[in-house]
């Protein structure tokens, strides 16, 4: 057996406990109230043209994107607007968001609700790009970035490999798992659709071998189309961060501070590229998403597909409730995601999951001094030291920190989740990050 | 055995001998002569080197003030040492003395355990800075206090404490020197540097919430909720952005008891010289 790709550098392998890997998407159905944020992307947030008593439909624009980066946001039900105004968000901060009392269930005419898969692309490269820029379509991976601008190649750069991020590294999260079993052929066109929009031929599709049942459905039907190959990669954390999926595949390495095009790589993650699809093939603009919904402490774990804005608490109803044994609530993976203020805010395009953790799973140890084992060194997929990072901000002498390269950290734990004495490295991290962005 | 101990003994010995008085020579000839105005002021200065007066250290005080002429001397001043300090350092440059108001430093937020209860259970680093980037807070205030004492481990005075009771923190008016180091510190903002009245008397608005009242009564029952009571008491008093500021030149003496008492919401504080009241 030939050895399977993954990245070089560092790397964690956490219990996956992914339990919901064999549940069917289930529709969530629609709650009573909606909460649409106007931001739910990285760059400006959107300018909102609807104002109070409008009535609104399934995939009306509700607010137009502002500036380049930025993304339209649209309605995910009908109903009417009831309030525009700022809202307690994710983290107890204020947030502009759109209120909408839900009433019936009417679609847009434009938008094509049929379930045939179309494959013939017939649109031109602009049009695509204006089609993709039309349905608000961010990165959903996590990030958010507005996929229109990430699609844009600038001119003095070349781009020869398009990369379809189906790792799903995270424990838990099965979304884009259950995603790729169920929605296999749509990700595949748009793939060349997107194939078509950077004038290239290749895509390959990375799956983590964990993933048997997506690998399986994948490997069949990219026989017919020509230039989409799927590539199964060595199970890794963080194998779906953006650089570490170039390297594993490519043997590329994005330098610090640069982004992949700069190696000729783009990455999507396939729930992003199932958007495409459907924006170009069915006219459908980006209002709902796939969410996984688990943890240990969740009496019915499920992925669910869910219209953008839901409150997090109608879908941790729907899984049985905050039971006396739920004692964090986590809006995204365990790796990454952040604990939740208020479960009542609304899930936006990049929530991939929630997650109701016990007492035992998120349990933090009081952290005692740093031993210099050199553990969290190995772990780091980045080459960087975080013990040293964690002292300069602990002794604050922030100016030594430009030197520990921390704007090259992706955040993504490996430090903090191997330390054995428990120190919060990715916090440190983090603080290190902003204190430089300061300046 | 005993010789090799003898003479390593010996070796090092004029080793040391040689290298003191090379370094001896050599502080002597490269010496900076340092004025005797700055020696003398350093020596009056309270040595805290806090960077309250906005230089980097007593020294560098000492040097500026040294070098200054009648007018930015003026300027300057050391609150820590106050106006007694000012009076040595005016008298060694032969300057006349400015005297400044008492100052204090104030906690502009009334966010108690029983004011504002806490809605979420925060484990993250101990520390306000953090916990302000995480999330807004145990209380759902996006800009009240976060209770975790940032203020009180930077304050060199020991003037400031966690009340156990209220869980925010309260200062000792006595040991204040109005440095400003907790000012610096909030990541909220909350310390502001007040006028003490002539009486010692202190009167402004403990709280920074710029939210609708509704919103913010939610989440605190002490929150400003800008209903314009004490504008109409003094006129001087701005609300703006659904927060009332009462400005220093607003006379505590005067008018301090009257608009605590007008503030339905308990935001308004009204302190006697001395004594201070969280409830």
């Amino acid at each position: 057996m030939t050895k399977l790709k993954t990245f070089p550098l560092g790397g964690i392998h956490p219990d996956k406990y992914k339990i919901t890997t064999d549940s069917p998407i289930i529709d969530a159905g629609l709650p009573e109230i909606v909460y649409i944020p106007v931001k739910q992307h990285i760059g400006s947030p959107a300018k909102i043209l609807v104002s109070k008593g409008d009535k609104v439909k399934v995939g009306t624009l509700l607010a137009d994107a502002d500036g380049i980066v930025s993304a339209d946001v649209h309605s995910s039900v009908s109903g009417e607007v009831i309030k525009v105004e700022s809202i307690e968000g994710e983290f107890g901060y204020l947030e502009d968001m759109i209120t909408i009392k839900v009433e019936g269930d009417d679609f847009e005419p434009s938008i094509d609700r049929s379930t045939d898969i179309n494959r013939e692309i017939e649109l031109s490269k602009e049009e695509i790009i204006a089609k993709i820029r039309e349905a608000g379509i961010v990165g959903m991976g996590g990030a958010g970035y507005p996929t229109p601008v990430k699609t844009s190649i600038p001119e003095n750069k070349k781009v020869d490999t398009l990369i379809l991020n189906g790792i799903e590294c995270e424990p838990f999260l099965t979304a884009d798992d259950r995603l790729m079993v169920e929605k296999a052929e749509q990700i595949v066109i748009g793939a060349k659709i997107i194939n078509k929009i950077l004038g290239i031929q290749n895509a390959i599709i990375a799956i983590d071998e964990n993933k048997p049942h997506a690998i399986e459905t994948l490997s069949k039907i990219t026989k017919t189309y020509v230039g989409v190959n799927v590539q199964v990669c060595a199970t890794k954390y963080p194998q779906g961060g953006e650089k570490q999926l170039i390297t594993a595949i490519t043997g590329r390495e994005v330098p610090s501070r640069k982004l992949p095009i700069d190696v000729g790589c783009i990455v999507q993650n396939v729930g992003t590229v199932f958007a495409v699809y459907e924006a170009v093939m069915k006219n459908k603009p980006l209002f709902e998403r796939i969410v996984t919904l688990s943890g240990d402490a969740c009496l019915h774990p499920a992925n669910y597909r869910v219209r953008v804005g839901t409150p997090a608490s109608f879908l941790i109803d729907k899984s049985g409730g905050i039971t006396e044994k739920v004692s964090k609530v986590i809006f995204g993976g365990p790796m990454m995601g952040t604990a939740a203020f208020n479960i009542n805010a609304p899930i936006t395009k990049i929530t991939s999951g929630i997650l109701l953790l016990s007492e035992e799973l998120s349990h933090k140890t009081e952290p005692q001094d740093c031993i210099r084992c050199g553990k969290c060194v190995e772990a780091c997929p980045m080459g960087l030291q975080p013990y040293l990072i964690g002292r300069n901000v602990r002794n604050e002498k922030f100016s030594e920190l430009a030197a520990c390269h921390v704007l090259d950290c992706i955040e993504c734990g490996c430090c903090a989740y191997t330390c054995p004495v428990h120190l919060p490295l990715l916090d440190y991290c983090k603080i290190a990050k902003s204190e430089l962005k300061k300046k | 055995m005993e010789y090799t101990i003898l003479l390593s003994i010996l070796v090092l010995g004029v080793t040391a001998f040689i290298s003191a008085v090379v370094l001896y020579l050599v502080s002597r000839k490269f010496a900076i002569p340092e004025e005797e105005k700055v020696s003398q002021i350093e020596e009056v200065l309270p040595q805290a080197n806090c960077g309250g007066c906005g230089k980097a250290g007593c020294h560098d005080f000492a040097i500026t003030c040294a070098h200054a002429d009648a007018k930015t001397f003026s300027k300057l001043h050391c609150p820590v040492g106050g106006n007694e300090v000012m009076k040595k350092v005016a008298k060694i440059l032969g300057f006349k003395p400015t005297v400044k108001e008492a100052t204090v430093s104030v906690l502009r937020c009334n966010g108690t355990c029983q004011n504002a209860p806490a809605k979420i259970q925060y484990d993250g680093i101990f520390s306000c800075r953090v916990a302000n980037k995480v999330s807004c807070g145990q209380t759902g205030c996006p800009t009240g206090c976060l209770r975790l004492g940032d203020c009180v481990k930077v304050c060199q005075f020991g003037a400031l404490s966690i009340d156990k009771k209220t869980g925010i923190p309260v200062i000792d008016e006595d040991k204040c020197t109005s440095c400003g180091a907790c000012v610096r510190t909030c990541p909220r903002q909350l310390f502001e540097i007040r006028n003490k009245s002539p009486k010692g008397n202190m009167v402004y608005v403990a709280c920074r919430n710029t939210q609708k009242g509704a919103i913010a009564r939610k989440n605190c029952k002490a929150a400003c909720i800008a209903c314009l009571k004490c504008n109409k008491i003094n006129p001087d008093i701005k609300v703006e952005n659904n927060l009332s500021y009462i400005p220093n030149t607003v006379s505590a003496d005067d008018y301090g008891q009257e608009l605590a008492q007008s503030c339905p919401t308990g935001a308004i504080i009204f302190t006697h010289c001395g004594d201070k009241k969280h409830d």
